[in-house]
């Protein structure tokens, strides 16, 4: 390692800039074969919508891989086979031995046109474009990330210039003949004296001293046990900003029971398995933030694979073996026992978006705790929210009554009894 | 006027003992705890620990403490691999089945969370009844403590392929000895089962099957038989009846089941008619304490009394004996005749000729409410067979003994015998759910699923084919006795597809399986009715009855209680700590006597200075068999009779705390449940009591309870001032008297705005049978505090029914002024006490409009809620426990210790099992705070958020709370007042309805209706 370390500065430029030539000339030559990218583009654009459910260019999956698939077979056989698979099987008999890779039969293609199968084939031939930016991507960019503590240190250190600049300037008029001043310190030991025989100065201090001292104390003791920030390492890197944020997936396609439970739901491992079943390789360029650490394509695939694991799936098999394993997320929002809250309540009658309380999900790689979740936050809300009582036969009495009574157009929820203790407290 | 009758809950206040009066006073019967956490003054001035050490030490621990709290524990969150279908964690599921265990049988309705049953309620639907012990039985199915969890041959595991290959070889070599196989069983009332047990025996010619209930009521069975063919019960149909006369028949506790639905269903005096229940005893039953006329006499006198009411009513001479009470007997048979086919007397004596008598009589008035065509099949025990299997195994006869969830080694009379004959038997294989003496003693022990676990159908009566499915998956390796005995007999079914097939084929007709699985129950559209000629004499049998009884000085009468019944559950703290509605007694049994008998023999009940009451031993001695029992003073009990309850005093596997009371089995002879010859003897030692009766005496304020008759309920106007039955309090304001709900000290809440919650209670249907006790018990997540912390009035009840005596004599003050002396007034009052009137009186927090409660807590953790509740906010009491002192009702629980994860309180909230059955909706309560009753909140809140995720408004009477959902007779209605059609709005405004201790101004939201007796006047 100490040798590394003697490298100068400029072998190390040297070298880097030696390597990246060395590259962009190696990818420029395996690039130099002639790719039509009209129809390479297309072709990957129909195999993504209609193959990629059940095939993969370099990996078995519920069909063969389908890379160099044109070499192994014919143009004709595989536009014949595409096209209508069955029909095919009763008057070929290498069909029907193709059929046996499966117990699931193909779906049958008759819309698509010759240029489209072709465009498919092509595909399979040539593989995914390849990224002229991949020489660069290597190097990750690192973003400054300065601690919060820096910024002390640096204004300490103005200040400390600052007092140095004025000293210097006050020497030097000194010097330059300008009448000798007491000094700072000497007419600060002015103000101590003066300070001491005033009691009602100190008096004032010892009050402000205490107040200051109450108010950290119960600031401090408010937040024990307020964990908001709360985040966790989870036992799978799963990243909501990858699903709910790049791929839009809607919350409650997994926290299904937050429409009709008191709980959002833990997703069961079968509803991952609803995508991952044919999913299981991130895009290239994934990148998720984990624990500080950047995981790339390797580090989430083996994720990935945790989920295989907990399914008990055997990814080369295809089959599920029925050794499952239960995964053991840990628990994000800790309400105490005392207290008794219900998603449904707040989602399906409420109309909420999660994002209100779980703050911005698809951004975050790592979830973390958004809200304090404490009493004083759910009774603001309660205070402030009008509730919307639209097409809901339950509050068209009792609101009418209350709005009367209270004498608004609207009622919060407070005013619909939200605010008292045994709603929420039993 | 009703008020003018003198209430009182025990002996001891009723003879004024300054004990009880001082108590009265005190809402916490002990001072605090810090006496005993201190110790005495020696120990605490001789401990090194000096006040600056003590004072070091807790600021150390708080210091600690308050560190250690920072960091919050890290909690998993473990989904299922693939969830099941219908399980939304969080939303309950429920499931109709049935529950059959050999003693209580009921349709019921199940609810589940996250696949565990956390409580049980009664299938209304399906006419379903629930009592103390269905409600408790999903503890029992938690029960880690008893349950046999893997199939066991001389106690050592063994797999279910083994076990059946070594069964099966034994089986098949006793088949070809020929040699007797007995299969003994408890009553299962299952037609599929039934079927599956005579293909075994068809399979396995060698054996027989012996249906053996331990609770016997065998007398009426074979009467049955004799008289109508058929081995069943008769069924009863008290809804219809006029005139009831009942000789020691509890039929509001476990005669035949139990009848308080039908009972109850028959006096409702809005209709203007009810029927005149006059009850014969000798114990002091719920019957009888729910009886229009109690008449007070022994056992021998009550065979004698029936069979003086035959010859009133058929006018034959039958020899029998004078009794004290032939008069009474003489007008009940002109009432009978009178009501003609409406009138029906039963009886309650386990003996055939007996019954035969009573059915000779139902028949000579042409009743239609003896019933013999929709019969009863749930205690189908034949004791002379077991009699006789017991004797055949003494002698060697019978080869192979398969039993199935009985435990004759505790529950038979002559044990010994039976222990003796299965140390000879070739085969002894005991299917159980839980482990017993029995179990113990047999060579293989298999495992059987709780009923919760089980597939299954029952026919109760023979109307209603029920169907029994499973709420859980098994918790332990175990296998229903139907695939057991199909598997034996050769046949490779699974017993769901057996039951499935048989219910098609043979019960369902054209409904479907899907139907009658979801709704619990199939009713049969018609029933078959078959003529059979009776060669019953009953001339001969009413000879036979007289000469076969000799009364004698003491007549032992045993009986089951509401809480225990049989003792199958005895392992279960939510029935052990449940109070007896008579007594008020929990964790025991003992020996009821009555004052006059207690006095000359000299044993008594003291009051101790905490509350607490102490009690005698007696050695009761009969035909040779003794055991040792603490007395009890009941009044109402017959001078000469003394009772004892049967299904305590278990002691194999249970829990040290649970080991309580005796087994009064062993002077069970011949499953007779009167036991002639009695000696009773006082012995040294004093017993502890767990009794919540002195304790919760409510300070002297009498104007508690209202009890009207049906005359004046129907002729009187209740507010008139000289004879009204429901007169509100008076007060005097700006010298004039008014009502005292006109004037007020506070303002009012706003109570038309959206809901508001009241519950009525009607006095006159409640029987006091405590199921709503335990009901709440499961939803509420109420802890068991154990004996010790009951008898020193720490029980956690939130809702308790309290038992009144009332006496017909003027007041004590009245006595005064006619010039009684004290003496003479004492005897006066103590004569009726020998038969008093008994009034039950659920208590729960009355969620009072102006709490006396919420006034005074410091810290605001008691408050009112809009919708009526007063809302009890754990996290923020402190404990000052000024709530509970200033509340009139006294039912406000304070929790003196953690009764969760404490060794202490080692019952269900101390072990894993156990805290399945936790209502995940409810908090569990910690140390040093106060609770009581919340009106259920957390269903109502769930009805509420039903409505509003549907977008509809609450239906008519949707909202339940526990108890209500619980009673069997209608008893306690919960709804919205401000919602018009529900139907606690009228009741709310009816004329019978009153509020318990008015005059405070409390304005409660629970209304009681007054107690309306018909007492059989014109």
């Amino acid at each position: 390692m100490r040798s590394v370390a003697l490298h100068s500065k400029l072998t190390r430029v040297l070298l880097k800039s030696f390597s990246v030539i060395l590259f962009f000339a190696f990818s420029l030559s395996s690039y130099s074969q002639d790719v039509d990218e009209a129809r390479q583009k297309e072709g990957r654009k129909l195999f993504k919508s209609l193959c990629a459910s059940c095939h993969k260019l370099d990996k078995k999956l519920v069909g063969p891989a389908l890379a160099g698939v044109e070499s192994r077979r014919e143009n004709d056989w595989l536009k014949a086979w595409i096209k209508d698979n069955a029909e095919f099987q009763k008057v070929d008999s290498d069909a029907v031995e193709a059929a046996e890779f499966s117990p699931t039969a193909m779906t049958a293609f008759p819309q698509l046109s010759e240029k489209q199968v072709d465009d498919i084939l092509y595909y399979t031939t040539v593989g995914d474009p390849k990224k002229k930016t991949e020489a660069v991507a290597g190097e990750s960019v690192q973003k400054s990330d300065a601690p919060g503590w820096l910024i002390y240190i640096l204004a300490l250190a103005i200040i400390v210039a600052f007092l140095i600049i004025a000293g210097l300037l006050k020497t030097i008029s000194e010097l330059k003949g300008a009448p000798k001043s007491k000094g700072a310190l000497a007419s600060l030991g002015d103000v101590w004296e003066g300070y001491k025989q005033n009691t009602f100065l100190k008096v004032l201090t010892t009050i402000f001293l205490l107040l200051m001292g109450a108010y950290f104390t119960f600031g401090t003791l408010f937040k024990v046990g307020v964990d908001e920030g709360y985040s966790p390492l989870q036992p799978i890197a799963f990243s909501h900003k990858v699903h709910a944020g790049d791929n839009q997936i809607d919350c409650q396609y997994c926290h299904s029971s937050a429409k009709h439970s008191k709980t959002s739901g833990i997703p069961s491992v079968n509803v991952c398995m609803n995508c991952h079943k044919n999913i299981s390789e991130v895009a290239d360029d994934t990148k998720v933030e984990w624990d500080g650490i950047t995981y790339g394509k390797p580090e989430l695939d083996k994720e990935i694979a945790k989920i295989y694991e907990a399914a008990g799936w055997d990814a080369d098999g295809l089959e599920y073996t029925g050794n499952t394993k239960p995964v053991k997320w840990i628990r994000v929002h800790n309400l105490p026992d005392f207290a008794y809250f219900n998603h449904s309540q707040h989602v399906t009658v409420g109309g909420l978006k999660c994002q209100k309380c779980h703050g911005p999900v698809e951004e975050m790689d790592e979830m973390r705790q958004y809200s304090p979740l404490t009493m004083g936050w759910c009774i603001d809300c309660h205070k402030e929210t009008k509730v919307d009582l639209k097409g809901n036969e339950y509050y068209s009495k009792i609101h009418t009554e209350l709005a009367k009574k209270y004498n608004v157009d609207k009622v919060t929820i407070a005013q619909l009894g939200g605010k008292e203790c045994g709603k929420c407290h039993y | 006027m009703a008020s003018n009758k003198k209430y009182w809950k025990s002996v001891e206040e009723l003879k004024g003992s300054s004990v009880v009066e001082t108590l009265s006073k005190n809402e916490f019967v002990d001072t605090i705890s810090t006496d005993q956490f201190l110790g005495d003054k020696e120990t605490l001035e001789n401990s090194s620990t000096s006040r600056r050490d003590f004072l070091k030490y807790v600021g150390f621990t708080t210091a600690a403490a308050s560190l250690a709290a920072c960091e919050g524990p890290v909690r998993k969150s473990i989904p299922y691999v693939v969830k099941p279908n219908d399980v939304t964690p969080g939303v309950a599921d429920w499931y109709a089945t049935s529950m059959a265990d050999g003693y209580d049988f009921a349709n019921v309705l199940v609810k589940t969370r996250e696949g565990r049953p956390i409580q049980i309620m009664p299938n209304k639907d399906a006419n379903g009844t629930t009592s103390a012990r269905v409600q408790a039985a999903v503890l029992s199915l938690y029960d880690e403590q008893l349950r046999l969890k893997e199939p066991t041959k001389g106690g050592e595991v063994i797999s279910w392929s083994d076990a059946d290959k070594e069964i099966g070889a034994k089986l098949n070599a006793l088949k070809a000895a020929n040699k007797s196989v007995v299969l003994l069983t408890g009553t299962m009332a299952s037609p599929s089962t039934d079927k599956i047990i005579s293909e075994f025996i068809v399979a396995n010619p060698n054996a027989k099957h012996v249906v053996y209930d331990a609770i016997s009521e065998t007398g009426a069975a074979d009467a049955m038989l004799a008289m109508y063919g058929k081995r069943v019960l008769p069924n009863y149909h008290l809804d219809k009846a006029k005139t009831i006369v009942s000789f020691g028949a509890d039929f509001l506790g476990d005669f035949h089941g139990g009848f308080e639905k039908q009972f109850i269903a028959g006096r409702k005096p809005e209709t203007g008619h009810m029927s005149y229940h006059v009850q014969f005893e000798s114990n002091m039953s719920l019957t009888g304490a729910n009886s229009d006329k109690r008449v007070v006499v022994k056992p021998s006198d009550q065979v004698f009394a029936l069979i003086n009411l035959y010859n009133s009513i058929t006018g034959s001479n039958v020899p029998s004996k004078e009794t004290s009470v032939d008069a009474t007997v003489k007008a009940m048979a002109t009432e009978l005749k009178k009501s003609g086919s409406k009138g029906v007397v039963l009886t309650g004596l386990n003996d055939k000729n007996a019954q035969l008598v009573a059915f000779a009589i139902n028949e000579a008035l042409n009743s239609e409410i003896f019933d013999i065509n929709n019969t009863l099949n749930i205690r189908q025990g034949n004791d002379a067979e077991v009699a006789q299997l017991v004797s055949d195994m003494k002698a060697g006869k019978v080869a192979g003994l398969i039993s199935y969830n009985v435990d004759p080694i505790y529950s038979l009379s002559n044990s010994s015998d039976f222990s003796e004959g299965l140390k000879k038997l070739e085969l002894s294989v005991a299917l159980s759910t839980e482990n017993n003496e029995t179990v113990n003693a047999s060579n293989f022990a298999l495992p059987t699923p709780h009923f919760l676990e089980s597939w299954g159908d029952t026919q109760f009566n023979e109307v209603t084919y029920g169907l029994m499915q499973p709420t859980i998956q098994p918790l332990f390796n175990t296998r229903q006795v139907q695939d057991t005995l199909l598997s034996w007999s050769g046949n490779a079914t699974k017993y769901y597809d057996y039951l499935k097939a048989y219910a098609t084929t043979s019960v369902l007709g054209e409904s479907s399986w899907n139907t009658a699985l979801h709704n619990g129950f199939y009713n049969k559209e018609s029933i078959d009715t078959t003529s059979f000629e009776s060669t019953v004499e009953i001339n001969k049998v009413l000879k036979a009855l007289f000469n076969a009884t000799k009364a004698s000085k003491f007549e032992l009468n045993l009986y089951t209680k509401a809480g225990l019944g049989d003792g199958k559950q005895a392992n279960n703290p939510w029935l052990q700590e449940f109070p007896d509605p008579i007594t008020r007694a929990s964790w025991d049994n003992y020996l009821t006597m009555s004052m006059a008998d207690a006095r000359e023999l000299g044993f008594s009940n003291p009051v101790q200075d905490n509350g607490a009451i102490d009690g005698d031993y007696a050695k009761v001695s009969v035909n040779g068999k003794e055991v040792v029992v603490p007395v009890m003073v009941q009044p109402g009990q017959a001078i000469g009779s003394v009772g004892l309850a049967l299904g305590f005093g278990k002691t194999f596997g249970l829990k040290e705390e649970m080991q309580v009371g005796v087994n009064a089995y062993s002077l069970y002879a011949n499953g007779n449940n009167i036991q002639y010859n009695v000696s009773v003897e006082k012995i040294s030692g004093t017993h502890q009591f767990a009794c919540t009766q002195v304790q919760k005496t409510i300070a002297g304020r009498h104007d508690i309870l209202k009890v009207a008759s049906l005359k004046d309920y129907l002729h009187v106007a209740p507010k008139d001032h000289k004879n009204g039955w429901n007169v509100p309090a008076m007060v005097s304001y700006d010298h004039k008297e008014v009502e005292a709900n006109t004037i007020d000290l506070w303002d009012e809440h706003n109570r038309e705005v959206g809901h508001h919650f009241n519950l009525s209670i009607d006095l006159t249907s409640c029987t006091g049978c405590g199921a709503c006790v335990v009901a709440c018990h499961a939803e509420n997540n109420v802890p068991v505090v154990g004996k010790k912390e009951v008898r020193v009035g720490r029980d956690m009840h939130w809702l308790r029914i309290d038992r009144y005596y009332s006496s017909e004599v003027e007041t004590r003050e009245e006595a005064k002024e006619l010039g009684l002396s004290r003496g003479d007034t004492y005897r006066a009052l103590e004569t009726e006490a020998e038969n008093p009137e008994v009034t039950f009186q659920p208590m729960m927090c009355q969620h009072c409009n102006h709490a006396p409660c919420e006034t005074v807590c410091p810290v605001a953790a008691t408050s009112h809620g809009r919708q009526g509740q007063n809302q009890m906010a754990y996290n923020r009491c402190v404990g000052t426990r000024y709530c509970a002192n200033n509340c009139p009702y006294r039912v406000r629980r304070f929790n003196w210790f953690n009764y969760a994860d404490n060794n202490e309180f080692d019952f269900n909230m101390n072990n894993d099992y156990g805290k399945m059955v936790l209502n995940p909706d409810v908090v569990v309560r910690s140390r040093g705070v106060m609770e009581k009753c919340s009106m259920c909140i957390q269903m109502t809140q769930a009805t509420i958020l039903k409505a509003k995720k549907e977008g509809r408004a609450v239906n008519t009477d949707e909202f339940e709370t526990a108890c209500s959902s619980a009673c069997t007779t209608g008893a306690m209605v919960f709804g919205d007042v401000n919602n018009e059609k529900d139907q606690v709005a009228a009741l709310a405004e009816d004329k019978r309805a009153y509020n318990v201790l008015d005059y405070l101004q409390t304005k409660p939201n629970v209304i009681y209706q007054v107690k309306v007796k018909n007492t059989n006047e014109a």
